[in-house]
């Protein structure tokens, strides 16, 4: 009788482990934000570096990866070009074939094909494209949309691009 | 008979026991599929003589990229950087920290060319170097944008065997 039961819970663990892999993997699935790059979108009600429970939550969706259309203003979930196993959140400043203002020099810079150009909302604690240039769309692993935790900052979020970044012609 | 009398709860119950089977099954698909090993048809010029022009059907081990057990000379399925929709598959020439020296026109022997590979990057070159678009046009590719590695040739069935590694081209 005991084995049986054990057995049955193990079965519906697994399932359930599985279902929720699955959707998480093809649909959408939740992540914390650690750090401060990008405060004050996220991560902006306190101020350590350190992992904890006041992390926000967000709701990373991964439809888009269907055809990678992204516009510039998204934040977006990707891995780290220079280690693969972590994965980074900042918003896409510009797309292939725009040109950018780099910061903190005086070159305008073409993002290439299949490209795009990431940054953290927060400038001065942020490693991101200023650091190793323009990343592959194909890092690109899903597109944050709401905020979920805490609580009182439930919400969708603002696509917002700073001014006087992309040059037009 | 009134809609309402239906015997909803009892339906609802039989639908979701019904369904049940067939989710799973989708489920395990896809954590093998995505966690384990996956098939995948590849074709092209840039990989003969080892995978043939009209196209073969391969097994690709999802596992050894997921550990970073990718060595130099195996084939590898890699994401276009250039347009993420697309799966190239390619043979790893260079690991990251390695010098790499290759040809930058393959029928010019005296433009060679030697590039260290950054941090969390690979070189990967086709086979066929007069017609093949790797990391000799764009450069290393971030270690994330491996897909898995290829091991296993399942048709045609005349060269049906395992693919094994080879050092360098």
């Amino acid at each position: 009788m005991g084995s049986r039961f054990l057995w049955n819970v193990t079965r519906n663990v697994l399932t359930c482990g599985l279902i929720g892999l699955t959707i998480s993997d093809r649909y959408a699935g939740i992540a914390p934000v650690r750090g401060l790059s990008m405060v004050p979108t996220f991560n902006s009600g306190h101020s350590t570096s350190e992992r904890s429970f006041k992390d926000d939550r967000v709701l990373v969706t991964k439809f888009c990866l269907e055809k990678y259309k992204f516009t510039e203003g998204d934040i977006v979930v990707y891995r780290s070009p220079n280690d693969y196993k972590e994965k980074q959140i900042k918003r896409i400043i510009a797309l292939e074939g725009d040109w950018i203002n780099v910061p903190n020099s005086f070159e305008t810079l073409k993002i290439p094909r299949g490209h795009c150009w990431v940054e953290g909302d927060n400038p001065t604690n942020s490693v991101d494209s200023r650091s190793f240039g323009p990343i592959p769309l194909a890092l690109i692993e899903g597109k944050v949309t709401h905020i979920i935790w805490p609580p009182q900052r439930v919400g969708k979020v603002e696509k917002i691009l700073p001014e006087g970044r992309l040059i037009s012609y | 008979m009134n809609i309402l009398q239906l015997p909803w709860r009892t339906i609802a119950k039989e639908a979701f026991d019904r369904t049940l089977p067939f989710v799973n099954a989708f489920c395990c698909l896809h954590f093998a599929n995505k966690y384990i090993c996956s098939s995948a048809l590849a074709f092209g010029p840039s990989m003969i003589p080892t995978i043939s022009l009209t196209g073969d059907l391969v097994l690709v081990d999802k596992i050894s990229t997921r550990f970073g057990q990718i060595k130099n000379g195996d084939i590898v399925l890699v994401r276009s950087p250039a347009n993420p929709r697309k799966i190239i598959t390619k043979r790893v020439a260079g690991m990251e920290g390695d010098k790499v020296t290759f040809l930058e026109d393959p029928n010019d022997k005296n433009s060679s060319k030697t590039v260290k590979i950054q941090e969390g990057h690979i070189w990967v070159q086709g086979d066929n170097i007069y017609s093949s678009t790797d990391s000799r046009t764009f450069g290393a590719v971030p270690y994330g944008l491996l897909c898995g590695r290829v091991f296993f040739r399942v048709y045609p069935f005349d060269s049906f065997g395992s693919l094994s590694s080879r050092s360098q081209v």
